[in-house]
């Protein structure tokens, strides 16, 4: 019998968000520089998975990517029945601070999709000094409600089934069978109302068009990388974007959807590598 | 561009699909298909599409509708869509296609209707 076994390790962190101890799961690989990986709403951070076996990346990057509170291993706090679960633009980056703080990370690089790759926009407004630098993936400042999020959290409707459907129209239509269907796994095992919950921030909460010209990319250098099939957040959303934040750098990747680290790792890397060295050699 | 796939090939292109038939098994519906100014009725029994009819239609009875721009369904349904026009909801967030009707087992079924409607897209069938 043989088997592969990865460089990844996982491990379990014990910490207090908001007053309330959690139990929060994050994944590593590598050495170096920090690499802190923000998972897409209603997945984790197996998303990450190319990345953190890649040695060319985790040879001059610590690779970390921790599932959100409530998302993949990481439970939800103690209590967490006696409300709903909604993500707020303070919360999402307290939850992001309190990490790389307890993890005594030295300025890592946050790299951040969809939601992760909003909130990264936020990082770089209001704490810019703790960060080498933000890399944003499929990142736009706002996104209008265009489909009705009720249904993702319907008793008469399967919400594993349905969030899958809908992440599943987001991949690039070329996108690796086998890490199509992986990144739509992912959805399928999200819990009742989180996907939900993080479109929260996404479509209500964490809207900043009106605060972009506040980033300052001399303080903290700011990365924008999206998929060209992606219809949430299209390449126009982050050409608009990043119109206003003078300094950004953006690149369109064609052929790529949503979901560029999870759905095409190789065809991702490709368009991440320089994007990295540029960041190790600064 | 290449010619609109016939609507009325549907049951053949689905209920070969077993697999596609499985996802939907649980589907009995009128589906409306509005493309620009042809309306179908697509009658489905646990997944298989038991008949398509071609408009127009007297008082018509249906479960719940889609309505798309035809030069939008036209793209949807080139062999390799071009960015924006590859999945029903990117049709949606264009404004291209409304949605209408009972809701509830449209987002029940969601994987397997635009399954259905992507299975008019085969190369073969279009060509």
């Amino acid at each position: 019998m043989r088997a592969t076994i990865e460089s990844i390790t996982g491990r379990y962190m014990r910490l207090d968000l908001k007053g309330r101890e959690h139990r929060i799961y994050f994944e590593e690989a590598g050495q170096g520089i920090p690499l802190v990986c923000l998972h897409t709403a209603g997945s984790d951070g197996r998303q990450f998975r190319g990345i953190l076996n890649d040695p060319r990346i985790t040879r001059d990057f610590r690779v970390i990517a921790f599932d959100l509170p409530w998302h993949g291993k990481s439970s939800p706090p103690a209590g967490w029945q006696e409300g709903d679960y909604q993500l707020t633009s303070a919360d999402y980056t307290d939850i992001i601070l309190t990490v790389c703080r307890a993890l005594e990370l030295d300025r890592p690089v946050a790299m951040g999709c969809s939601i992760g790759g909003r909130i990264a926009l936020h990082l770089a407004m209001e704490h810019a000094e703790e960060f080498r630098a933000i890399v944003g993936l499929q990142s736009s400042a706002h996104v209008h409600p265009y489909y009705d999020t009720t249904w993702l959290h319907h008793p008469d409707v399967n919400g594993g089934e349905v969030c899958a459907a809908i992440a599943a129209g987001l991949v690039g239509p070329n996108a690796p069978d086998a890490h199509r269907w992986e990144t739509v796994w992912h959805y399928m095992q999200g819990g009742p109302g989180i996907f939900k919950g993080d479109l929260y921030f996404y479509k209500v909460d964490g809207d900043i068009r009106h605060r972009l010209s506040e980033i300052d990319t001399s303080r903290c250098p700011l990365y924008l990388l999206t998929g060209e099939y992606d219809y949430s957040c299209s390449p126009a959303d982050t050409l608009e974007t990043a119109a206003c934040i003078p300094g950004a750098t953006v690149s369109i990747m064609p052929g790529l959807g949503h979901f560029p680290m999870s759905e095409d790792p190789d065809g991702f890397i490709a368009h991440l590598l320089p994007v990295l060295s540029e960041i190790a050699h600064r | 561009m290449m010619p609109r796939p016939d609507v009325l090939s549907l049951p053949e292109l689905v209920n070969a699909n077993e697999r596609l038939v499985h996802r939907g098994r649980f589907l009995t519906a009128v589906m409306r298909l509005d493309i620009g100014a042809d309306a179908y009725l697509i009658s489905i029994d646990r997944g298989r599409i038991a008949e398509v009819r071609k408009g127009p239609f007297v008082m018509p009875s249906w479960t719940f509708g889609l309505s798309c721009r035809a030069d939008a369904l036209d793209r949807f349904w080139q062999p390799l869509p071009p960015p924006g026009f590859h999945d029903l909801f990117a049709l949606l967030r264009r404004g291209d296609l409304t949605l209408s009707g009972n809701l509830q087992p449209f987002m029940a079924n969601l994987l397997y209707i635009k399954d259905v409607m992507a299975s008019l897209r085969s190369p073969k069938e279009t060509a």
